[in-house]
């Protein structure tokens, strides 16, 4: 039995780790395409039919690309930035529950890598992880900009995980677990917790394009004052990586917000499903809302990135201590409130 | 009304510097609005023109090389009047009139034609004014889409008569049969 763990297990790590790989691959593609048509033109279209070769084309050229270090005295730590940036935006997806179970071989396989209980403090403490690759690669760069990009970086993430994680826990207060695994289970039908928590929500999303470093808080790899930021001194792959871990941590922090908010694998007539249909297949259409709802999410992304133009550093800063966390306590009070309440 | 308040354009706007309320410091409603004109562009029609695949219109006027023109029994027009050299605000018109021989008479029209008749297309800015000032109708400039082909050296891109004659063919072509002979 203990062989089957094993396997069961490792079969899903490399499909996750795989998915996350394509997902981060084609939302370079995605994001170029949806710039472009949100921009009235067309977009890459040569590499392969729509361009869909692109990614590809895009990896081939930066393996190219000559290799730069720059005169640094940290050697080391230039080559470990992009790679804790990497394995953070990958690391992540291990707690996620991809669909409810399946049953296969007289089995019930269950769609996550690992179910631990404190899943939401995982996330939390990975993703902050993300920006120590942000703070090494800008330091060891030897480079001012890069640097002042890194401090950017790394005090936006603090300002935006102080709101994230205090718009989590009225979350938390509602659900009453940490399990991503239960949160999901919880969130049954069409009980999703936006329509319970819908201020959380909103605190939560504008807090993750932060933490994802995107448009309109993308302040670290501002091209017109900070020549790029961080990734300035990268060259070949190593910038590739940084670029790949963006993308990659956007395609997690987009499952994360389906997860937590918009009801995970649940659709409407889930147990229905289950019933007369058969659990396998209930739950491969639940793997494929989740997708549906992230790819959502993804687009969301992009769709602000061409919308709202990136915010001025003191704007960021306001926004993020006298706005959103106070929003958030009042969230927590009013939740409280409510739970007492209703008890 | 007072000259203040007045807008000939009707699109003056009084800019307001008042502090913005809780609502609009969260920027949400404003972003809701910003978020419903981009999705708009989506669905919109692409401008793009597909180059190699697709080219534009040319536009009425368009200017493209040039060409001395022969006549309908395939004589050249030039007489070597110079004109076009005067008008050429570029000066990159350069000619050497001779005397027509009488057994060229085939070949050009007047008495008089143009020996050497060289463009600089360095020098070219493709105005046109050639064209308007030559009083025999014997240089054009043609909607050919190539303009100046590229090349190594200056001298190349000075078009002598093999380059801007207008082919005989061409001229024969463009004629009643009778009239060839």
């Amino acid at each position: 039995m203990n062989e089957a763990i094993i396997i069961e297990k490792s079969v899903i790590i490399i499909a996750v780790f795989a998915l996350t790989m394509l997902m981060a691959m084609y939302s370079t593609l995605a994001e170029r395409k949806i710039a472009a048509w949100l921009q009235d033109r067309i977009g890459p279209n040569r590499a392969g039919k729509g361009g869909i070769f692109q990614p590809l084309a895009d990896g081939l050229k930066l393996f190219a690309k000559e290799e730069f270090v720059p005169n640094t005295e940290n050697k080391f730590l230039f080559f470990v930035g992009p790679a804790v940036s990497m394995s953070a935006a990958l690391m992540t997806s291990a707690v996620i529950p991809w669909g409810d179970k399946l049953h296969l071989f007289g089995r019930d396989i269950i769609l996550q890598a690992t179910d631990i209980d404190v899943a939401i403090l995982y996330v939390f403490g990975v993703l902050s992880v993300g920006v120590y690759g942000i703070m090494i690669g800008g330091w060891a760069s030897n480079n001012k900009f890069s640097l002042m990009s890194a401090m950017r970086a790394a005090s936006q993430m603090i300002s935006y995980e102080v709101a994230m994680g205090l718009s989590i826990i009225a979350l938390i207060m509602m659900t009453g677990t940490l399990s991503l695994r239960e949160i999901a289970a919880g969130q049954e039908g069409m009980n999703w917790n936006v329509f319970y928590q819908p201020v959380g929500f909103l605190i939560f999303l504008v807090c993750s394009f932060a933490e994802t470093n995107r448009t309109p808080f993308d302040l670290a790899e501002c091209e017109a004052e900070l020549i790029g930021g961080y990734h300035t001194e990268y060259s070949s792959m190593k910038m590739g990586f940084y670029l790949f871990a963006e993308y990659a941590s956007m395609f997690i922090s987009s499952t994360i917000l389906a997860v937590l908010y918009f009801g995970a694998y649940n659709y409407p007539g889930m147990n229905w499903m289950e019933e007369n249909v058969g659990v396998n297949i209930a739950n491969v259409i639940g793997m494929l809302a989740l997708f549906a709802k992230l790819c959502f999410f993804i687009f969301f992304y992009m769709w602000v990135r061409w919308t709202v133009p990136r915010f001025r550093y003191d704007q960021l800063m306001r926004l993020g201590w006298k706005v959103l966390i106070p929003l958030s306590i009042a969230n927590i009070i009013i939740t409280g409130v409510i739970i007492l309440l209703t008890e | 009304m007072s000259i203040e308040t007045i807008s000939l354009s009707g699109r003056k706007k009084e800019v307001s510097n008042k502090k913005m309320t809780f609502m609009e410091s969260l920027y949400l409603v404003a972003i809701f609005k910003g978020l419903m004109i981009t999705i708009k562009h989506l669905f919109t029609r692409k401008v793009t023109i597909k180059y190699p695949e697709q080219t534009r219109e040319l536009s009425p006027v368009y200017r493209g090389q040039h060409m001395l023109m022969r006549d309908d029994q395939g004589r050249e027009r030039c007489t070597a009047c110079g004109l076009c050299a005067l008008s050429c605000p570029a000066e990159a018109i350069t000619m050497k009139a001779e005397e027509r021989k009488p057994e060229e008479k085939h070949l050009y029209r007047e008495e008089k034609y143009a020996s050497i008749y060289e463009i600089n297309m360095l020098r070219c800015i493709f105005c046109g004014l050639c064209e308007e000032a030559c009083p025999k109708e014997a240089i054009y400039l043609t909607k050919s889409r190539v303009m100046v082909k590229s090349a190594t050296n200056r001298e190349d891109f000075i078009y002598g008569k093999d380059k801007l004659v207008m082919p005989l063919e061409m001229a024969i072509k463009n004629t009643p049969t009778n009239a060839a002979n």
